[in-house]
């Protein structure tokens, strides 16, 4: 392996940096220029949304089920059974489902993005969209970032939905609770704080997949193995950064919301 | 060396072309990662006339053609089309200018995950203010320029690499642009496929006048099109008569070492004496 020295390695991260915001940056002002390609959004949202829906389901409903079991062993011995609820609402709408949903998206579609435009840019087809007088960030930028934050937050809403029903399943059938009690618990306990937090992060996490996936893709080089590199690294990427910006974000709205 | 011959005093001119120039190339120099693959070279393109572009593999053919379109910027130098200069245009102004200019790229780069016909539709489609069935009967008349009207309903990975080949210039050709720049659009061929492209190109040339750069490995082709005309009545390409030297639009462009060692025509070159150049036509 090559070894590169730490300046050229700061630069080229520096350089790395620049080029995302740039593209980032455009992905949302092409929304004020014409052409926009609705069609296109259309089709991403159908193949993000719907080809989604499957793993979001299934993650949603075993994290809630599993929230609940980890929770019922501890509440029990407090005696406090009857706080499931709550901290399966709570933990679903504020942290787990949007995180998880935004890890499962990011799996399945920064790397879809990133291996479909990498493939595109190494048979010059992104240079011939550009030859044919057509912009690629316009066409096939835009439409995935913008369809990837409207498509993750009522992903986001399902998988806390059925976060919820996976946790009641485990409260009723495994520790015996009574089904009204669980649920009144768990919508009682929400707050618009919680509900707000958890419906702000997907904005987040579908901006970030979209435009990581966009970004490693239309920067691969060298061939397919150039394309595999670029489609590992747009997961590694997104999901590390859906990590941070989760902290971060969560920090900030607690700080508006006067936790402390 | 002698001088190269200028190309605006070629005998090939048509009188009509001696207008203003669709392509100029000032002094341009361009190198990717400290390798000068082009040392300053000019040159230019006069309104009508077809250029071919020689030199050896990695000389920076493919090169002149991307900086033409505004898709590489060079180091140096000003590559002027249509009388705007490229290197001075931003990204958002250059997509107006590429629509009037098509590209028929080395690998064809058709969109694969599209059908033949959205291929060639691509650009109408962009254009928005045409209607499905004007869209549907120009797509049709463009493949059937290249005689490929029975596959508009097949994928690209479907067709043969000859058979992309010209999807892609039909792809190119569909809105008539004025210039048209083909990358190599006879490698790796069999020699009829070849025959069936340069007389598609001979016909560009001479039914619809445009001006277009046209990179080829294979010299025997662009003596072909240097030599022969497209005769609308018997819709054939057919032999110049003898004599009639310097009736076709058609320059030759050589290239080495990242200079332009020849510029002229047809009959410039074949009695050029510069060793190289006849060892490169030979
Ligand atoms: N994007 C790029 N990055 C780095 N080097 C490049 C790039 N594009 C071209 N080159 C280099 O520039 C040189 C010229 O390339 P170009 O594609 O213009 O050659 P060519 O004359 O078209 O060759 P061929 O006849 O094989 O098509 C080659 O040596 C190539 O390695
Ligand atoms: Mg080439």
């Amino acid at each position: 392996m090559e070894l590169t020295s730490p300046a050229d390695f700061a630069k080229d991260l520096v350089q790395a940096v620049q080029d995302y915001s740039v593209l980032a940056g455009r992905s949302m002002s092409n929304l004020f220029r014409t052409p926009r390609y609705f069609a296109d959004m259309t089709q991403q949202a159908d193949l993000i949304g719907f080809g989604s829906l499957p793993i979001v389901v299934l993650t949603g409903f075993f994290t809630g089920a599993v929230l609940a079991l980890n929770s019922a062993n501890t509440l029990e011995r407090f005696g406090s059974l009857s706080l499931i609820g709550q901290l399966v609402s709570v933990g679903m709408v504020t942290e787990l489902g949007p995180v998880l949903t935004g890890l499962m998206v990011a799996g399945r579609n920064a790397s879809g993005m990133a291996s479909e435009l990498g493939s595109m840019v190494v048979t010059e087809q992104i240079d011939a969209m550009r030859a044919l007088g057509t912009d690629p960030t316009k066409k096939l930028v835009t439409p995935r970032v913008v369809s990837t934050v409207f498509m993750l937050f009522f992903l986001t809403i399902i998988s806390d939905l059925l976060g919820l029903i996976g946790g009641g399943i485990v409260a009723q059938f495994i520790f015996g609770m009574d089904s009204h009690q669980y649920w009144s618990s768990a919508w009682q306990t929400l707050m618009f704080r919680d509900v707000f937090t958890g419906l702000v992060k997907p904005l987040f996490f579908g901006f970030i997949i979209a435009t990581v996936g966009c970004y490693y893709g239309m920067s691969a080089r060298g061939g397919t193995q150039g394309v595999g590199r670029a489609t590992t690294q747009a997961v590694v990427a997104s999901s590390v950064l859906i990590l941070l910006v989760d902290f971060f974000a969560t920090k900030f709205l607690m700080a508006i919301f006067g936790y402390r | 060396m002698a001088a190269p011959p200028n190309a605006i005093e070629s005998p090939l001119k048509s009188t009509e072309s001696s207008a203003s120039p669709v392509i100029v190339f000032d002094n341009v120099s361009i190198a990717f990662e400290d390798k000068t693959i082009l040392d300053g070279i000019s040159f230019q393109l006069a309104r009508g006339e077809t250029k071919a572009i020689f030199g050896i593999a990695g000389s920076g053919k493919s090169t002149i053609l991307k900086l033409t379109l505004g898709l590489l910027k060079p180091d140096a130098g000003h590559i002027h089309v249509l009388g705007e200069d490229v290197t001075q245009m931003s990204e958002e102004s250059l997509f107006e200018l590429r629509r009037k200019i098509g590209m028929v790229f080395q690998e064809s780069a058709l969109f694969d995950s599209l059908t033949v016909r959205e291929n060639v539709a691509f650009r109408l489609m962009e254009e928005h203010d045409l209607s499905e069935d004007e869209i549907e009967r120009r797509v049709r008349e463009s493949l059937s320029f290249v005689e490929l009207e029975h596959t508009v309903d097949m994928f690209p990975s479907e067709l043969s690499g000859g058979m992309r080949r010209r999807v892609a210039i039909a792809r190119a050709i569909v809105t008539q642009p004025e210039i048209l720049l083909y990358d190599s659009p006879t490698g790796g061929l069999d020699p009829v496929t070849s025959t069936t492209i340069v007389e598609l190109i001979v016909k560009q040339r001479d039914v619809s006048r445009t001006s277009s750069l046209l990179v080829t490995h294979r010299l025997q082709d662009a003596f072909v099109m240097a030599t022969h005309y497209f005769d609308r009545k018997s819709n054939k390409m057919l032999p110049l008569p003898p004599g009639a030297r310097g009736e076709v639009p058609m320059g030759f462009l050589i290239l080495r070492d990242g200079k332009i060692i020849f510029d002229g025509g047809v009959h410039e070159l074949s009695v050029s004496k510069d060793e190289y150049i006849r060892e490169f036509i030979s």
